[in-house]
């Protein structure tokens, strides 16, 4: 389990190593061809800052070689905010006196069609809150089996699961699972986690070895960025994704760096902002690091960033989101976990990268390949 | 240097060395001993198993030498699982490479024949290092069957030729979970070195060292280059590409400024 080789990494030692790198050791990094965890430091230190032009080079190069120029592009759907969390930073936490919603089956339904009027969308993200009794993994696999008529390719981002849960909802339809870690620092996890299941760092960091033994064909991982220093964070994360690429190698990852704005809700204001030449250097440096791993980008950045980061690193992205549950058909006015930066349409989106030469890709998936998978995730659940 | 382990044993040597091809047993042993190596691999067809006196085998056998019995020879799994058995009972060692080519030209190994007899051999109790072509699905395969090492050649066996398998090499060496051994092909010490810097655990050698005009000299040499490679993947290579090509400009990013 990671935790285990988490136990091993110093969070103040990394710090130190990342700020002590020097414009040498960036050098040194960007004239790998394979770079490793030490590199990855140097390029997302300050020394690497001036070297931003020859990185989105780099960057540009790799991701061209492994996705061509195409944009994967998805669609988050919240189907409950029912929440038995406290994270101090969610809107969502359980004590905000907020109408709770947990939508039927029949709203569920009514959402996806309502998705598929915007755009010819086939990957779907179903999004919940952590509330096992009301919204547990029968609820889910409801709304997987609900999804399967309208998309081809379904993900999740809700509380980590059991491996048993992961496998049982592979048989439901599911292809991937996104959870953030947001953030790596154990000994601060609780300042921003206090309660509920979410308060528990190792279940929630040992939930991808979880989704790895379920079978689950891709992980996305993120660190929230607001919360610690981020340098460290991302540093965890790349060491984490090393780990689960080489524990689970038939597994495809995707990463993730959302970026908390001042003021972004009334409450919680970020501990460190990550600015857009910070955001476009981890981008840059994670894409050097891994040429493989999906960098995807959500509604939460701008437009401009968005379209001008999608040809030096970004492959996946999302598009006309709404953040609350139902906000598609039945309560376009709930409330959102986050506020949305680029609020452009769909169709909008799809024009834009198209004037950028980059090619919308709406389905890559079957799912008459899903009967293969569900007999894996059965001799992974029998193991 | 760190040491190389493996199925929990300590290797201060990162050089295994095959027996074949020597013109003598004597010049053999000398060579085996010069090159520092802690690793031999034998293959059990060239031993009178019933002969304690067998003389490669005295030539080898040292306090300092894990013996190696491969499987040469075989062309099945079943092949090979009853030869590591009779291996296993003739040199009183459950370590074993795993061999199984049943193309006699360029001994190619056979990918399902291998990893078939690795899952046998390693519910057998057998410390497995199979020999097999540097595929890295195949390797991660072998890993899962529980195999101790993957052994991917470089280059056809005997041919000297060098890293031809480069890439897929790697790719294997950066996804194992077990410790990589370059296996057959290596044909000079600055193939060695090139594997060892690019995170190779180890490096096996035998034509190259036994058909050199020297073989002891050669020996040497290859025990030089292994260290001298290792030692360079630890200590971090140095800018090897020209992705640093300077630019007056910022056209691609330009807009972080605006």
């Amino acid at each position: 389990m990671f935790s285990d080789e988490l136990e091993k990494i110093s969070w103040e030692e990394t710090t130190k190593a990342i700020y002590s790198k020097t414009e040498a050791d960036v050098i040194r990094a960007l004239g790998k061809s394979r770079c490793d965890v030490d590199d990855f430091m140097a390029l997302i230190s300050p020394a690497a800052e001036k070297f931003l032009e020859p990185m989105a080079r780099l960057s540009k190069k790799y991701t061209e070689e492994r996705f061509g120029r195409t944009m994967s592009m998805f669609i988050p759907l919240y189907i409950t905010n029912s929440c038995t969390n406290s994270c101090v930073y969610c809107g969502f936490h359980i004590s905000n006196p907020m109408a709770r919603t947990i939508l039927t089956p029949e709203e569920i339904e009514n959402e996806y069609k309502a998705i598929k009027k915007l755009g010819p969308f086939e990957n779907l993200l179903i999004v919940t809150g952590e509330n096992p009794a009301k919204a547990g993994v029968p609820y889910i696999a409801k709304a997987l089996d609900l999804a399967k008529p309208y998309f081809s390719n379904l993900k999740i981002e809700v509380m980590p699961l059991k491996t048993e849960e992961y496998a049982e909802l592979v048989h439901h339809g599911l292809n991937g699972v996104i959870c953030f870690q947001e953030t790596y620092n154990k000994a601060r996890y609780n300042v921003y986690h206090p309660r509920g299941m979410k308060s528990k760092f190792e279940w929630r960091v040992n939930g991808f070895d979880r989704m790895g033994q379920a079978g689950v064909h891709s992980i996305g991982m993120g660190v929230l960025i607001g919360l610690e220093d981020w340098r460290t964070d991302v540093t965890m994360m790349a060491y984490h994704l090393r780990y689960l690429q080489k524990h689970y190698w038939k597994t495809k990852y995707s990463v993730n760096f959302p970026r908390m704005r001042p003021a972004e809700n009334e409450g919680f204001q970020p501990n460190v902002i990550m600015s857009d030449k910070e955001l476009a250097q981890v981008t840059f440096a994670m894409r050097i690091f891994d040429h493989d791993v999906d960098i995807s980008y959500s509604t939460r950045e701008p437009a401009n960033i968005r379209d001008h980061m999608a040809s030096l690193g970004v492959t996946t992205m999302s598009a006309e989101s709404k953040t609350e549950p139902g906000g598609y058909y039945t309560y376009p006015q709930a409330l959102e976990q986050f506020h949305v930066s680029d609020e452009r349409t769909a169709v909008e989106i799809e024009k834009a990268l198209k004037a950028l030469g980059r090619e919308p890709v709406w389905k890559d998936w079957d799912a008459s390949f899903d009967h293969v998978a569900q007999s894996h995730a059965t001799a992974a659940t029998a193991r | 240097m760190e040491k190389l382990i493996i199925a929990g044993k300590e290797f201060e040597s990162r050089l295994f060395l095959g027996t074949g091809k020597f013109n003598s047993n004597q010049l053999m042993e000398e060579a085996i001993l010069a090159s520092g190596t802690e690793m031999v691999t034998v293959a059990m067809k060239r031993i009178e198993l019933d002969n304690k006196e067998d003389d490669m085998l005295k030539h080898i056998i040292h306090p300092h030498i894990q013996l190696l019995p491969n499987t040469s020879g075989v062309r099945t799994a079943e092949e090979a699982v009853f030869a590591a058995q009779m291996a296993r009972e003739a040199f009183g060692t459950n370590w074993l490479k795993l061999e199984i080519h049943p193309d006699p030209r360029y001994l190619l190994p056979d990918s399902t024949e291998t990893l078939k007899a690795t899952e046998e051999l390693v519910k057998l109790g057998f410390v497995v290092l199979p020999y097999c072509q540097a595929d890295p699905t195949l390797c991660k395969r072998l890993e899962e069957a529980g195999a101790a090492t993957v052994m991917p050649l470089a280059a056809p066996i005997g041919t000297n030729k060098g890293l031809q398998t480069r890439d897929f090499l790697r790719i294997i060496i950066e996804q194992s979970n077990v410790p990589v051994v370059v296996d057959a092909g290596i044909g000079a010490p600055s193939h060695a070195a090139e594997a060892m810097e690019m995170g190779a655990a180890a490096c096996l050698v035998n034509t190259a060292i036994a058909v050199a005009g020297n073989p002891v000299e050669m020996a040497v040499a290859f025990k030089e280059a292994v260290i001298a490679g290792r030692r360079a993947y630890e200590a971090g290579l140095g800018i090897q590409a020209d992705n640093l090509v300077a630019s007056a400009s910022s056209p691609l990013t330009s807009f972080l400024n605006e």
